[in-house]
């Protein structure tokens, strides 16, 4: 009985370590405020979203099969909601149950798996009257496989054998072992055995032994006896207390799981819930494997800033089909930034398996996605500036692989443009060498410039918009490089040269 | 009944005083070579000096036959069964219900069954070549093969698996125990739960199985229990009872004479094979009655020998050798130097040979002596040196008395608290004696008088680093005694010489 709702054939491993470039991807596109909507002020949830996002899909299929759920869960959020309750009710069974184990004692870790069933046991109910209700609304293959697995694994009739078990597991009238003679003639070989009802009879009844019995009662006051009846009643039911404490432990583990996976589709929800109050769109993206060159979005923004301006935010429609490099240049504070950020969320999202903030998205999967922004604290002089920074592109360097995709925002400001170019320049050839996609916001002209030749093909120019007036749109449109260089217009403003000397 | 020290004509043996063994640090050889194996008591048997040649060459060939791995391999396991049947009989005897002690007994049974048999069948197959070890073997098949035991055999398989046969059911409440016979149709009660619940398998989840204790001893319950259970099923107890009492002395003398014997060798062995592991000779010795010449090479004092060995130490050898007319030893040389050691060995290599045992050395020809004796200096005396000197007296004088012509007498610093005089005189007259009766001796004295005393008198002398007079090799060689000598050239190094100490003394 699985859930499989993240992976279509496996579980998904929450303890599993995130990639190491998570705490700057967190930092560089700014997920915190994506978490905590999509936590709703949930630890639990927001646990799930932070370990989900930052561990990418790199499948089509994987992709899709979230999507597909996705769908089913914002179609009937209450389903969703109502399915994920009981899941965290099961998980927190334990809280519930007054008992515990004490070590070596079969007698308390019987008792104690008996109490804990019994609470699984209402959640159980629970699930299969949901499946059996929901299960034909269901379009997507996770939920419609989850819900026939627990209507059959959990139907009715099983569950009154499972109690009927728990009941017998009281022993009531005993526990019944066969044994044999061992080591110095003392009994070995114990066997737990189900006692025959048809061996109760009417003596049963009656509290006397069965017919074919022999009787030994300890006395009253014999504390030693009584020790000994209950160490032989723990050899006996060793075994079973341990078969019924594994089982409980995989039902509990069972609903850990669903609650995990349930939290993560509960997030998207949220989110979805968040970005519709504040008048934003969302798609479903379409994921294409690695190697064909796509990456079309239209109506595409930032998370962030949507949420803090709502429907007015400046979307921008980037298409880079073909394009191994993508070049932003243009007025400062003009968009570059947000554009770089809403790129790279859209394709992190769209690899967790969730719709991304656009009207549309058609993109390449990337082998791994990373960032190299410019960070005010690399501190130090001019050269150990430029040394750290270095250091943090090294660090990018070894962990991207072919069909990744790297992000840089104003690298290499931390020294002149002549040698910042140069060794820009360098390192982005390498990348594009390497089958790696790029895109580089700069106000290095040098840079952006030098990407500019006929000879050049696949590479995408985009430019922040200026109005005459000075004004910015924060929009970015295909454009090349504009030359910075307003000097001699500044000088002949400055040393009162007429225009045309 | 074969014996596997004693051939069946054997001369008689002579008991060895335990106060030679002591001076000869024999007893300590003897506990180390003992020590785990207390339970056989065979002290006695290093007590005993062999009476004749045949009698140490029946030894020396048992010896041999057990250096074979295979052999020693198979009597070893032996000795390790029938230690573990004694371990079993043990038990039996300590437990407090009748049924354990019944079970406990049939265990020790089986263990010996098992034990005979397969010693008895391994040493066939080996085909033992000593007299010794021949004559067990023949007489262990023969008591093998035998009606008597086949018959404790059957008994003992026949009562062990009627109780291996028996299975009962119990239903167990918080103050009573009920005990029926097994209900086929009532299933495996874990099995059918884990099946139960096999659908919610999600991996691997840790084991809850509980660690339960259980002594051997029952408690009154479990007794209570196995009673009841012997109502049930009343045969396989009354087997097993019945077995205990026709077979309660189910040992054998003759296997438990040879399990007994046989440690003698193989304690003896052990200490071999230390010696040989740290480069040390060992080797049977050729024993004569009728020659009584000595020659020894390369041989050591092995009690020393065993505690050196054991911290790694070296140990130094010497050769020993005696002409035909060749009969006194007179060993001086400075202090600490290896005299008495020798002497010692001396008296040990006669000692072991008349055992009948491999004796520490590379090569050994002895004769087979009568007896040993002994006049060590036995530590403080508070009395007056007039009332020791009597008592040496009359003990060296019993001691000549004892000696014959065939016997070893091993003096060591006779006289050392008397004056010179009188030691010079008391000792030559002591050794005249003891040239006259024609017996082998080592003498070790301070008295480099007596080293020409006698016409049969040869003289050894402890030896120093020719480089460092302080330094002593604790080599024994023939040379003529010359012990002022010693003390000038360790004068000399000290520069105590005379000049040297005047010209120091007005510096």
């Amino acid at each position: 009985m699985k859930v499989h709702l993240l992976f279509p054939d496996h579980d998904p491993d929450p303890a599993e370590s995130l990639p190491d470039q998570a705490d700057d991807l967190v930092r560089d596109l700014g997920m915190d405020a994506l978490f905590d909507q999509m936590a709703a002020g949930d630890d639990f949830l927001r646990e799930v979203a932070c370990r989900t996002v930052l561990r990418p899909l790199t499948n089509v299929n994987q992709i899709n099969h979230r999507l597909d759920v996705i769908e089913d869960v914002i179609a009937h959020p209450d389903v969703a909601r109502e399915l994920y309750q009981v899941a965290v009710t099961g998980a927190e069974a334990p809280r519930r149950v007054r008992s515990w184990v004490m070590k070596d004692s079969p007698s308390s870790a019987l008792t104690h798996a008996i109490n804990l069933m019994h609470e699984l046991i209402c959640s159980m109910r629970q699930l299969h009257r949901i499946a059996a209700e929901h299960e034909r609304e269901f379009r997507s293959t996770g939920l419609s496989a989850l819900c026939a697995t627990l209507r059959t694994d959990l139907a009715e009739d099983y569950i009154t054998v499972i109690e009927d078990h728990l009941e017998r597991l009281k022993f009531a009238d005993g526990v019944v072992l066969t044994a044999a003679l061992g080591d110095a003639g003392k009994g070995d070989d114990y066997v737990l055995r189900n006692r025959k009802a048809s061996r109760r009879g009417w003596r049963g009844w009656l509290g006397l032994a069965e017919r074919s019995e022999l009787t030994y009662r300890v006395p009253d006051r014999d504390e030693a006896g009584g020790r000994a009846l209950r160490e032989l009643k723990d050899r006996g039911i060793n075994r079973v207390a341990d078969a019924l404490s594994q089982s409980s432990d995989h039902v509990l583990s069972f609903f850990t799981m669903l609650r995990w996976e349930l939290g993560f589709y509960l997030c998207c929800l949220n989110l979805a819930d968040v970005l519709a109050e504040h008048g934003l769109a969302w798609c479903r993206p379409q994921p294409r494997p690695i190697g064909c060159g796509s990456f079309t979005a239209e109506g595409l923004y930032d998370v962030y800033l949507g949420l803090r301006i709502g429907p007015r935010t400046v979307v921008n429609d980037v298409n880079a089909d073909g394009c191994g490099l993508v070049v932003v240049t243009g007025a400062n504070e003009g968009g570059r930034s947000t554009l770089l950020r809403s790129i790279g969320l859209a394709q992190l999202l769209m690899q967790s398996g969730m719709f991304v903030p656009a009207d549309s998205l058609r993109a390449d999967i990337a082998a791994g996605l990373h960032t190299h922004f410019k960070r005010e604290e690399d501190a130090g002089m001019e050269r150990g500036r430029l040394d750290d920074e270095l250091a943090r592109v090294s660090v990018v360097i070894d962990a991207v692989s072919t069909g990744g995709l790297v992000l840089f925002n104003e690298s290499f400001s931390s020294t002149n443009e002549r040698e910042g170019s140069e060794i820009a320049r360098q390192v982005i050839d390498g990348l594009l060498d390497a089958g790696v996609r790029v895109v580089v916001v700069t106000h290095m002209y040098q840079l952006a410039h030098g990407f500019d030749s006929p000879e050049r093909t696949g590479v995408l120019f985009l430019l922040a918009e200026r109005c005459p007036d000075g004004r910015r749109t924060f929009k970015l449109v295909e454009g090349r490089p504009r030359s910075t260089s307003f000097g001699a217009a500044l000088y002949r403003q400055v040393f009162h040269v007429p225009c045309g000397s | 009944m074969p014996s596997l020290l004693f051939p069946e004509a054997s001369a008689p043996a002579a008991v060895a005083n335990p106060e030679v063994v002591a001076d000869l640090n024999l007893d300590q050889l003897f506990a180390s070579i003992l020590r785990g194996r207390e339970e056989y008591d065979l002290s006695g048997v290093f007590d005993e000096l062999l009476g004749s040649p045949d009698d140490v060459t029946f030894r020396q060939a048992v010896f041999r036959d057990l250096e074979s791995p295979d052999v020693a391999q198979a009597v070893r396991a032996f000795a390790g069964e029938m230690r573990r049947m004694r371990g079993q009989l043990h038990e039996s005897s300590r437990f407090h219900y009748s049924v354990q002690r019944r079970v406990r007994f049939l265990d020790a049974a089986m263990t010996y069954v098992a034990a005979v048999r397969a010693l008895s069948e391994r040493l066939s197959t080996l085909e033992p070549e000593s007299d010794g070890l021949r004559e067990c073997v023949r007489a262990l098949s023969r008591y093998a093969a035998s009606q008597h035991f086949a018959k404790l055999a059957d008994d003992a398989e026949h009562a062990q698996a009627q109780m291996r046969s028996v299975r009962y059911r119990l239903r167990v409440l918080a103050d009573r125990v009920h005990v029926s016979p097994v209900d086929d149709e009532e299933e495996d009660y874990a099995a059918a739960v884990s099946a139960a619940f096999e659908r919610f398998r999600q991996g691997d989840v840790g084991s809850h199985l509980a660690k339960l204790s259980s002594p051997h001893e029952m408690d009154h319950v479990e007794a209570a229990i196995a009673e009841l259970v012997a109502r049930l099923y009343p045969d396989p107890f009354a087997t097993l009872a019945a077995f205990c009492e026709q077979h309660a002395k189910f040992a054998d003398e003759l296997v438990t004479t040879f399990d007994h014997e046989v440690q003698f060798y193989l304690g003896y062995l052990e200490f071999c094979s230390r010696m040989t592991a740290a480069g040390l000779g060992v080797c049977y010795p050729v024993v004569t009655a009728t020659d009584s010449s000595v020659l020894v090479k390369r041989a050591y004092d092995a009690a020393l020998a065993d505690k050196l060995v054991a911290d790694r130490q070296p140990v130094v050898c010497n050769d020993v050798c005696l002409a035909r007319d060749e009969r006194i030893i007179v060993v001086t040389g400075p202090n600490q130097g290896g005299k008495t050691t020798f002497a010692r060995m001396v008296g040990q290599l006669h000692y072991l040979a008349g055992l009948g045992v491999p004796v520490p050395a590379e090569q050994a020809t002895l004769p087979l002596v009568d007896r040993i004796l002994s006049h060590f200096e036995h530590g403080e005396n508070l009395r007056d040196l007039t009332g020791k000197l009597h008592d040496d007296l009359t003990r060296i004088k019993g001691i000549l008395d004892a000696t014959t012509s065939r016997s070893v007498l091993v003096i060591n610093e006779i006289f050392s608290s008397t004056s010179l005089e009188d030691a010079v005189l008391l000792g030559a007259r002591i050794l005249q004696k003891v040239d006259e009766l024609g017996c082998i001796c080592v003498c070790v004295t301070f008295l480099d008088e007596l080293s020409t005393v006698g016409d049969h008198t040869v003289s050894m002398t402890s030896m120093v680093a020719a480089a460092d007079p302080a330094t002593r090799t604790f080599e024994v060689v023939r040379r003529a005694a010359d012990g002022l000598a010693y003390a000038g050239a360790i004068a000399a190094k000290h520069r105590l010489g005379r000049e040297q100490v005047s010209s120091r003394v007005r510096a």
